[in-house]
């Protein structure tokens, strides 16, 4: 029987308690429901939740726990496997598991009987034809030790599964019984349901605190892996990043970083002043009319997603610098070999930060009180010294923060250096030679059947870690740098 | 007093005349500093709105040529001789003839046709088909096996010209171009030129380039959209069924019931941290959680839209928890006046007064994970063709499949500019998809948003 299929038993057997419940709360209250403590309908959920809730926890639990508990008890029989390599025992096991898989299918198609299942020998038969006869191919023929490790699997994990479904429908028994015995008109229905719900609303909530321990975890596990394979200070300290899935690799962080910090100052260089200008014209100068088309326009570019700059970026800014830069350009210089270089990258990006910064400096420096303009212009100051002198030093704390927060947006930004910015990993101080960064290595390490286990492979995990901590790090000063210096106009 | 007064009016000779009327140097000075300060601002809003106008008109100007595709009209005689010698009529045996068997068929095709309407060319008959889409012959046979009556009669067809043909007509290809193109020669563009003038060449809409689906490197002009929209669809399905419930029931927790506590603050600050995470390191989330431990299929939107929900769900738990403290306490104070528990009050009053709003901040979250496309790159959603439409609703969420913004960028990777043409087009129809649901957003918002 599969999980579905018992998850189903037991939401049948809610509805059925749902119904007996309430009938029985009504029951209890003579069927006046002015008798009763709570509302029919929660003497009713109450006891499909104590059914259900707890026989689905636990299925949950149990298939999670099943394998490996199966795992455990197995992993004694293989004996051809070293003590301690870890490695190479799950190999066998995940062996094993294939075989047992592959007679199950075979009996259930007809091909083998339960009991020839159960019992043939290497010896005597040749396993792994059998099994391709299913369609369940083996990478090498079948030991007798896997075979026998896969036999006992196949009757532990029927007799797990069997207890299963005992397990659970008794579980769910249990709860619907417990909860029809304390189903009476004077009992609190609707207050246990309610710290129920209430349990699942902290468990949503929850969740944002898992997702974080789920991407620390999964970072640093494979950063430690990888920093088993390769000397940490080589990684932190290396000048020179040429990977080779054969080995002998130099994975130096370096160049990446350097690539992903210079494309980041272009960007800035290009988005803050016209972030920043604009937003001054838009609160300060512009019309309400003005206004009320200029910003959502402005703010379109922030809602075009970043594939969409990544491809203007590799296939319009790209050759136009070219066509000004490169060779037979219209300046007559070549400085540029080819449309992909930081300068595109760091341009396009650049465009796509400066909604980013014109809106939230645009909300800081409105968020200024306009009694501080008015001191100001009555005191004879024009609107362009008012807004040097009075309102940028009011808000500067908050503008500071959007630099910030722009800049951590620019160097985990992914898509635009992937295809505008190059592969090539230099320590160059030209803005029109191709660079590449850490994000666009983490895309290349990672794509492709790159196995787990290299350290080619894993360097992006660390390379996440490293870009992780930077922009958790700029993100969290931005909002102390925020806090901190933050003017409260009371 | 009335001395320094007296002295003042007549003193006043000594100091500089100022009129109102006439501007000094200082306020002269001031006063072009605020023109040049307000041209700056000025300055800076159009450089903003040149580069939306760049992009957008980047965008149209390439990607509209996508929507249309170059076919080519010829009489087939489908010889029985070569399809079914036996004249069995009989489906089985005319599949026996291979795509690669239908080769001479489209010479020949290709020859009479050049015949007919008197086209002379030095080409050899063979290399004739060239112009052709390497699919004609898979799509004649593919109507042969259809209605295996065609047999030995002459039917005509429209098979797509190849690429560099279609790219010809588009001003992509010329025949300067063409001179070291193993391809084509510039010979085949004369017999285009010929064949357009009889009108058996043409250009127009191509419904394959939304619906069909992507094609292999070498054949650009079958590629379509159409698997990977269903990808995305899946996607977005998976991060609607999920992020809504489980963000709407966080907000709702933070919101009405968290006690001020450590705890309290420990969600936020992750809430808050969430948010500004870079889209990839999600992607590292999904690869390492989803794929290696869980060992969910590579590839699958399932993942796609898991990893998608987890990047979401601070958008909406935001804009949720906004909309949540936009309804004013005097109706929960009413609900619970009149005997409400606390749970009713919220579940029966608040959340459906901010039901719009909460609406709102999902389709505009649901719009930002539909343009994502660095996470999908770590979980497989590229270097693959999708090439297939997914059987079922579970084959859906499990096939291996692409997304329309991992689409796009596969076709930017590849080499031939026939591509591009499609990346292009490709970004207008996942931008009209974003442009309908951030419209929808708007308009649910103006519909129902209400002043208290």
């Amino acid at each position: 029987m599969s999980a579905l299929w018992i998850a189903l038993i037991v939401l049948i057997l809610a509805a059925v308690g749902f119904v007996v419940g309430r009938g029985r709360a009504m029951q209890s209250a003579d069927g006046n429901i002015r008798n009763l403590h709570s509302l029919p309908v929660y003497y009713g959920s109450h006891v499909a939740m104590l059914t259900s809730v707890p026989a689905l926890l636990l299925l949950a639990l149990w298939l999670f726990a099943q394998p490996l508990a199966i795992n455990r008890m197995i992993a004694p029989m293989i004996t051809s496997v070293e003590a301690g390599d870890s490695g190479t025992l799950g190999l066998v096991l995940s062996d094993v598991r294939r075989v047992a898989d592959g007679l199950d299918l075979a009996v259930s198609q007809g091909v083998m009987t339960d009991d020839a299942a159960r019992d043939i020998r290497t010896e005597f038969t040749d396993v792994r034809e059998r099994l391709s006869q299913v369609g369940v191919a083996l990478g090498s023929d079948v030991s007798r030790e896997t075979l026998a490790a896969a036999q006992r699997y196949r009757t532990l994990s029927t007799s797990g599964s069997f207890l299963m479904v005992v397990a659970v429908i008794g579980v769910a028994l249990v709860g619907a019984v417990f909860a029809l015995a304390r189903t009476n008109r004077d009992f609190r229905a609707r207050n246990v349901v309610e710290a129920g719900i209430k349990v699942v609303l902290i468990a949503a909530a929850c969740i944002a605190i898992l997702t974080t321990v789920g991407i620390v975890l999964s970072l640093i596990f494979n950063t430690v892996k990888f920093f088993g394979l390769y000397p940490a200070s080589q990684f932190f300290f290396g000048l020179t990043w040429s990977p080779s899935f054969g080995g002998g690799s130099e994975l130096g962080i370096l160049p990446l970083l350097w690539g992903t910090f210079y494309i980041s100052i272009i960007a800035l260089a290009v988005a803050v002043p016209i972030g920043l200008f604009a937003a001054i014209y838009l609160s300060e100068y512009a019309t309400p009319k003005v206004r009320a088309i200029a910003k959502p326009l402005l703010e379109v570019l922030a809602g075009i997603p970043t594939i969409v700059y990544g491809l203007f970026a590799l296939l319009t800014v790209g050759p136009l610098l070219v066509n000004v830069f490169g060779e037979g350009g219209i300046l007559g210089v070549t400085w540029m070999g080819g449309g992909t270089a930081v300068m595109t990258a760091g341009l396009v990006m650049g465009i796509m930060l400066i909604p980013f910064v014109s809106s939230l400096s645009d909300d800081i420096i409105n968020a200024v009180p306009q009694s501080m303009r008015d001191g100001s212009l009555g005191l004879g100051a024009t609107r362009s010294e008012t807004v040097r002198q009075v309102v940028l030093p009011a808000a500067l704390p908050g503008i500071v923060g959007a630099i910030l927060l722009a800049a951590s947006r620019a160097i985990g930004e992914t898509m635009i250096v992937v295809l505008g910015a190059g592969a090539a990993a230099r320590l160059s101080l030209n803005p029109f030679e191709a660079m590449t960064t850490v994000t666009a290595k983490i895309v290349s390490q990672l794509t492709g059947d790159a196995d787990f286990s290299s350290p080619e492979a894993l360097v992006a995990f660390s390379l996440g870690m490293t870009l992780f901590v930077i922009t958790l790090g700029l993100n969290v000063f931005a909002l102390w740098i925020v806090r901190k210096y933050r003017e409260q106009y009371e | 007093m009335t001395d320094a007064s007296a002295d003042r009016s007549t003193d006043g000779h000594s100091r500089a005349k100022t009129s109102l009327l006439q501007l000094d140097e200082r306020t002269k000075k001031r006063n072009a500093a605020e023109a040049r300060f307000q041209a700056y601002g000025i300055a800076a809003l159009a450089v903003g709105m040149f580069f939306l106008i760049a992009l957008l008109t980047a965008i149209v100007s390439n990607g509209t040529r996508a929507f249309t595709q170059t076919f080519v009209m010829m009489d087939v005689t489908l010889d029985a001789q070569k399809l079914d010698p036996d004249g069995t009529g009989d489906a089985e045996v005319i599949a026996k003839t291979t795509t690669f068997g239908y080769g001479g068929i489209i010479d020949a095709a290709l020859e009479q046709t050049l015949v007919a309407r008197g086209i002379t060319t030095e080409i050899a008959v063979g290399d004739l088909d060239q112009m052709l889409s390497s699919g004609a012959a898979a799509q004649i046979r593919r109507a042969v096996l259809d209605d295996t009556s065609l047999v030995g009669q002459t039917v005509t067809f429209e098979v797509l010209a190849s690429s560099r043909v279609d790219g010809y007509l588009k001003g992509r290809v010329t025949r300067e171009s063409l001179a070291r193109d193993r391809n084509l020669s510039p010979e085949h563009l004369d017999v285009v030129d010929a064949l357009q003038e009889a009108g058996l060449v043409e250009r127009r809409f191509n419904w394959a380039f939304i619906t069909g689906s992507d094609a292999s490197e070498s054949r650009p002009e079958q590629a379509g959209i159409g698997v990977s929209m269903i990808g995305s669809f899946f996607m977005m399905l998976v991060v609607l069924v999920l992020s809504l419930p489980i963000g709407v029931a966080t907000s709702i927790y933070l919101e009405e019931f968290a006690p001020q506590n450590r705890f309290t603050d420990f969600i936020e600050v992750n809430i808050s941290n969430l948010a500004a995470v870079p889209s990839i390191v999600f992607g590292i989330l999904g690869l390492a959680i989803f794929i290696q431990v869980a060992h969910l299929p590579q590839s699958a939107p399932l993942v796609g839209g898991l990893v998608l929900t987890l990047m979401t769900l601070p958008t909406i738990i935001i804009s949720t928890r906004a909309s949540l403290k936009s309804v004013p306490p005097s109706i929960r104070d009413a609900a619970l006046g009149v005997g409400a528990s606390k749970m009713q009050s919220i579940f029966h009053h608040v959340l459906p007064l901010a039901m719009p709003g909460i609406l709102t901040g999902t389709i505009l979250g649901l719009a930002q994970a539909l343009g994502e496309t660095a996470p999908l790159l770590l979980i497989g959603m590229v270097g693959f063709i999708a090439s297939n439409y997914p059987d079922g609703i579970a084959e859906g969420f499990l096939s291996p499949n692409s997304a329309m913004p991992a689409q796009i960028y596969e076709w930017a990777k590849r080499a031939d500019p026939a591509y591009y043409e499609r990346a292009w087009g490709g970004i207008i129809i996942l931008l009209l998809f974003l442009m309908t649901m951030n419209i929808i957003a708007i308009l649910l918002r103006r519909r129902f948003e209400r002043r208290w």
